[in-house]
C-alpha cells in the first residue's frame, strides 16, 4: 500500500471564519472522504472563529469515527491561540500545540 | 520576620477583634444570622490564613472554633452565655498563639498547649452536648471535623458557568469566544472545557449554525447578576447555567440532569474542572439513583427533561442558596473595593514624614526670618507664601496620623462584660465619639490610664446592684466612654453613676498623709482631685482590679507626659466625671516666643491667655492685682538664674494651666512661632519647668516651658509666703 497516496495534505490559505464556513465544509468534508490520513497546514490562517474551531472538531470527529486520521501539522500563531483560550488542544491531539492549560 | 506573616498576624487580630465583637452582640441577644456568619468567617479566614503561612498550631485551634461556630449556625448547638466565654476565651488564646508567632516561635510552648488543649475540650463538651448521642467524647473531634468539612457544599471556590449556545448565534453576529473574551474582564477562567456533542453529522451540519457548549470554572468577585450580563447580547439564544461558588453538590447534579450531554461525561467534566470532587460525584449520583427510584415508583417514571420544564426548575432552584451566595459575593467584593481605597503604610514611614515636615517647619522659619532681615519685600512675599504651603503640609501631614479613637474604646466593651461578670455586677458601657480622631501616638499611649479610669469606675464608683436597688437607681449601672474636640484638644470622659467619691474620707486620708493641713479650706473639686497623689486610695476593699493605692498618681503621670490634664468631679450618689484633656498631637505645636536676656523661651500658645507689661509697683511681690483678681507669677529671670540687669520695661504673660492662671515675668514678647518640640535628654529628665527644647529660625536653641510646673510652683511659692507671713503676725 502507497503511504503517500492515503495521505492527504490540505493546506489552508485563507481565513477560516463564518463568513468562508461554508465553503470551507465542503473543503474539509471532501478531503475527509479521500485519503486515510489528513495533514492539515493551518500556518496561513490569519484568522479563525468559533465557526472555523467548529468546523475543525467536526473533521476530527468525523475522521475518527471513519477510523481514519486528521492530523493538524501546523498552527498559525491565531490558531494556536484560540485552541488554547477552548482548550481543544487535547480533542485534537496534535503534537505542536503546546497548550498552557492542562489539556482537557 | 517575613511580610506576609506579619501580614497575616495583622489581619488576624483584626478578625479577631471583629469576631470578638460578634460575639459580645450575640451575647447581647443579637440574633442576626449575619453577626454569626461574619463571626464565622473570621475564623475561617484565620485558619485559611494560618495555614498559608504554614502556622500549624494556630490552623489547628481555630479549627474547632470553627466547628463550634458552624454547629452554632446550623443551629444545632444554641447559643448561651457559658459558650460566649468560652470562644471569647478562644480569642484570647489565639492573640496568645499570635503573641508567640510574632516571636517567631511556630510551636506553642507546653505550658499554652496545656490551655489551648483545656480550652478545644471544654468547647467540644458543648459540642458534645449537642450531637448524637452516639457521639463519644474522645472521637467527638473527627466527628466534628468530617460535618463541617462535608456539610453538603462543595470545597469549591469558582463559579460553575455551563452555556450551550444557540444555533443562531454566530449566524447573528455574537461570537462565543467573544463573549467568553469579555467574561475575563471579571475575573479569571480556571478552567475551561469545550463540547462539540451537539455537532451533528457533517451532511446536516450546518456550518453557520453554532454547536458548541462550554462548561467553565470562573474564578471571580463579580456577583450573579454581573456574570449574567456577560450573556446578555446572546440571552434569548442560549441556555445558561451558574452555579455559585460553593454550591451544594445537589445543585451540581441537577445541573448535570439538565444539560442535554450524557450524566457520566459531564461529572468528568465537573471533576476534571474542579467543580467537583470524584468523591461527591460519586456519592452524589448515588444518592440521586436511590431516589429517582423511588420517584419512578410514585411517578411512574424518571422525569424528562425538556426546555420548558427546565426553566421553570431553575427559577424554583435558585432562591436561598444562591441568594446567599450571592450576597457574600457581594459583600466580599465590597469589602475589597473598601481595600483598595485604603493604604497600610508602616507606622515609622510616617513618622519618618512626621519628622522631616518638623525640619521643613525649621528651615522654613529660618528663610523666614533671613528675608525678613534683608528687607527685600519681594523675598518677603515669596518666603510668606512658603511658609504657608508648609503649614498646610504640617497640617495635612498630621492629619495622615490621626486615627479614630473607637477601636481602643471598643476594647472596653470586652474588658466591661469580664469585669462585670467578675464583680458579679450589671454594667452598661455607653460610647460615644468613638469617631473622634487623634494622633495614633496619643492613642497608643492613652490606652493604659484609659483601662485604669475604667475599672475603678466599675470596681469602686459602680455599687454592687443590691445597694443600687435600696438607693432606687437602675439596676444595672452605667458607664459612659465620651470623646470630642474641644478647641485644639481632644477631651476623653470617663463618666459613671456610681456612689460617686467620699469627700470626708478623701479629707481624712489626705490629713492623714499630710497632704493638706487641718485648716486648709479647699473646695469639693480640689478634694475630689486628691486622688490623683501618689499613694491614695480610699478602698476599704482591696480587689484585684483596683485599690492598691498605685493607681491614680500613674494615670495622672501617664497623661501629663503626654502633655494632657485630668481632673475629676463628682457628685456623691450621683456618680463621677473623670475628664482628661489632650493635645491633639505631640510632634508640633504652636508656641509663643519669649525672651529673658539672651534666652528665648517657648510657651504653648494655647495656654496663653494674654499679655501685659509688668508695672513697677509689683517690683517687691511675686503677684500682682489683674482686673481685682490676684495673679500670681513667677520671674523667669530669677528661676533660671539669669545674673544680668533687668530692663526698664518687663512683660508678663499670663497663661492658664489646670484650672488657674498665673503670670510669667518675661524681659520681652517676640511672638508666635511654629514649635517642632525636639524632646531633652535623659540627663534632663529631673529638670523642672522645662518641658522641651526646639530649633529656632536662626539656628539657636529654644527650651520649651512646663507651664504646669511653673504654675505650680509660683502657687507653691505664694503659698509659702502666706505661711510665712502668717508666723509673722
Amino acid at each position: 500500500m502507497n503511504a503517500t497516496a492515503s495521505t492527504g495534505r490540505l493546506a489552508i490559505d485563507q481565513d477560516m471564519t463564518i463568513y468562508q464556513a461554508e465553503a470551507l465544509k465542503d473543503e474539509l468534508m471532501g478531503n475527509v472522504t479521500q485519503t486515510q490520513v489528513i495533514e492539515l497546514d493551518l500556518s496561513r490562517v490569519s484568522e479563525i472563529d468559533t465557526a472555523g474551531i467548529q468546523l475543525l472538531m467536526l473533521a476530527k470527529r468525523e475522521c475518527q469515527k471513519q477510523g481514519k486520521t486528521l492530523r493538524i501539522v501546523a498552527h498559525s500563531p491565531r490558531v494556536h491561540e484560540l485552541m488554547d483560550f477552548f482548550n481543544i488542544a487535547g480533542f485534537f491531539g496534535d503534537p505542536l500545540v503546546i497548550p498552557a492549560r492542562e489539556s482537557a | 520576620m517575613e511580610e506576609i506573616l506579619s501580614v497575616f498576624i495583622q489581619e488576624a487580630r483584626e478578625q479577631l477583634t471583629d469576631m470578638e465583637a460578634g460575639l459580645m452582640r450575640m451575647e447581647q441577644g443579637d440574633h442576626d444570622p449575619e453577626t454569626l456568619n461574619a463571626i464565622f468567617r473570621a475564623a475561617h479566614t484565620i485558619k485559611g490564613g494560618s495555614g498559608v503561612v504554614e502556622l500549624g498550631m494556630i490552623e489547628k485551634f481555630t479549627h474547632v472554633v470553627e466547628n463550634a461556630l458552624d454547629k452554632l449556625r446550623n443551629a444545632e448547638i444554641s447559643v448561651s452565655s457559658a459558650l460566649v466565654s468560652v470562644i471569647l476565651n478562644c480569642c484570647d488564646h489565639l492573640n496568645a498563639l499570635l503573641d508567640l508567632a510574632e516571636n517567631d516561635m511556630r510551636e506553642a510552648d507546653a505550658e499554652t498547649q496545656a490551655k489551648g488543649g483545656a480550652l478545644a475540650n471544654e468547647l467540644r463538651g458543648f459540642l458534645g452536648g449537642a450531637v448524637a448521642p452516639s457521639a463519644a467524647a474522645t472521637p467527638a473531634e473527627t466527628a466534628a471535623a468530617v460535618e463541617s468539612e462535608g456539610g453538603g457544599k462543595t470545597m469549591n471556590d469558582c463559579w460553575h458557568i455551563s452555556v450551550r449556545f444557540g444555533r443562531d448565534v454566530l449566524r447573528n453576529g455574537m461570537d462565543p469566544e467573544a463573549i467568553l473574551r469579555y467574561l475575563l474582564s471579571l475575573g479569571e477562567i480556571a478552567h475551561i472545557t469545550t463540547l462539540s456533542d451537539a455537532l451533528p453529522e457533517p451532511e446536516e451540519m450546518a456550518p453557520e449554525s453554532c454547536y458548541l457548549g462550554f462548561e467553565i470554572s470562573f474564578r471571580s468577585h463579580a456577583d450573579k447578576a454581573a456574570i449574567e450580563r456577560v450573556f446578555d447580547f446572546v440571552r434569548d439564544d442560549c441556555e445558561l447555567h451558574i452555579l455559585p461558588p460553593y454550591s451544594k453538590v445537589a445543585d451540581y447534579l441537577d445541573l448535570i440532569a439538565h444539560l442535554p450531554e450524557e450524566t457520566m461525561r459531564l461529572g468528568e467534566i465537573l471533576v476534571k474542572s474542579g467543580a467537583l470532587t470524584q468523591e461527591e460525584l460519586d456519592a452524589g449520583l448515588a444518592a440521586q439513583q436511590a431516589g429517582s427510584a423511588v420517584a419512578a415508583q410514585v411517578e411512574g417514571g424518571p422525569p424528562a427533561p425538556h426546555l420548558g420544564k427546565i426553566l421553570v426548575e431553575q427559577q424554583m432552584l435558585q432562591p436561598e442558596i444562591v441568594e446567599a451566595a450571592v450576597t457574600k459575593q457581594k459583600q466580599i467584593s465590597e469589602k475589597k473595593a473598601d481595600e483598595a481605597r485604603l493604604i497600610r503604610v508602616h507606622a515609622d514611614k510616617l513618622d519618618h514624614l512626621i519628622d522631616l515636615v518638623g525640619e521643613l517647619v525649621i528651615a522654613g522659619a529660618s528663610a523666614n526670618l533671613l528675608a525678613q532681615k534683608s528687607g527685600q519685600t519681594v523675598l518677603v512675599e515669596t518666603t510668606s507664601v512658603l511658609s504657608r504651603l508648609v503649614e498646610s503640609i504640617r497640617d495635612s501631614a498630621l492629619q495622615l496620623r490621626m486615627v479614630q479613637i473607637g477601636e481602643t474604646f471598643n476594647r472596653f466593651n470586652r474588658v466591661v462584660r469580664d469585669t462585670a461578670k467578675e464583680l458579679g455586677k450589671e454594667i452598661e458601657l455607653v460610647i460615644t465619639g468613638a469617631e473622634t480622631e487623634l494622633d495614633k501616638s496619643v492613642v497608643e499611649k492613652i490606652g493604659d490610664p484609659l483601662m485604669h479610669l475604667v475599672r475603678n469606675a466599675m470596681d469602686h464608683g459602680l455599687e454592687p446592684t443590691a445597694v443600687r436597688l435600696a438607693k432606687g437607681k437602675p439596676q444595672a449601672g452605667r458607664v459612659e466612654l465620651n470623646a470630642y474636640h474641644d478647641s485644639g484638644s481632644i477631651v476623653i470622659k470617663v463618666v459613671d453613676d456610681g456612689a460617686g467619691l467620699p469627700k470626708e474620707k478623701i479629707r481624712t486620708k489626705a490629713l492623714e498623709k499630710g497632704l493638706i493641713s487641718e485648716n486648709q479650706t479647699l473646695s469639693d473639686q480640689e478634694i475630689a482631685n486628691l486622688i490623683f497623689e501618689a499613694g491614695f486610695s480610699t478602698a476599704e476593699k482591696v480587689t484585684n482590679l483596683s485599690g492598691r493605692g498605685v493607681g491614680m498618681d500613674v494615670v495622672r503621670r501617664n497623661i501629663q507626659a503626654l502633655r494632657g490634664t485630668v481632673e475629676v468631679d463628682s457628685e456623691e450618689n450621683l456618680g463621677s466625671r473623670f475628664t482628661i484633656r489632650l493635645p491633639l498631637t505631640l510632634a508640633i505645636i504652636d508656641g509663643f516666643l519669649v525672651g529673658v536676656e539672651q534666652s528665648t523661651f517657648v510657651i504653648p500658645l494655647e495656654m496663653v491667655v494674654e499679655c501685659m507689661e509688668l508695672q513697677p509697683s509689683s517690683e517687691e511681690r511675686n503677684y500682682l492685682n489683674l482686673r481685682g483678681e490676684v495673679l500670681p507669677f513667677v520671674r523667669l529671670r530669677e528661676l533660671f538664674e539669669v545674673n544680668s540687669d533687668k530692663p526698664v520695661r518687663e512683660n508678663v504673660v499670663v497663661v492658664k494651666a489646670g484650672g488657674r492662671k498665673v503670670g510669667i515675668v518675661v524681659d520681652v514678647l517676640q511672638g508666635e512661632f511654629q514649635t517642632v518640640i525636639k524632646p531633652l535628654g535623659a540627663i534632663f529628665g529631673h529638670l523642672r519647668g522645662i518641658a522641651g527644647s526646639t530649633i529656632l529660625g536662626s539656628g539657636e536653641i529654644a527650651l520649651i516651658l512646663d507651664v504646669q510646673a511653673l504654675a505650680n510652683l509660683a502657687a507653691g511659692a505664694e503659698e509659702r509666703m502666706h505661711a510665712a507671713d502668717g508666723a509673722l503676725h
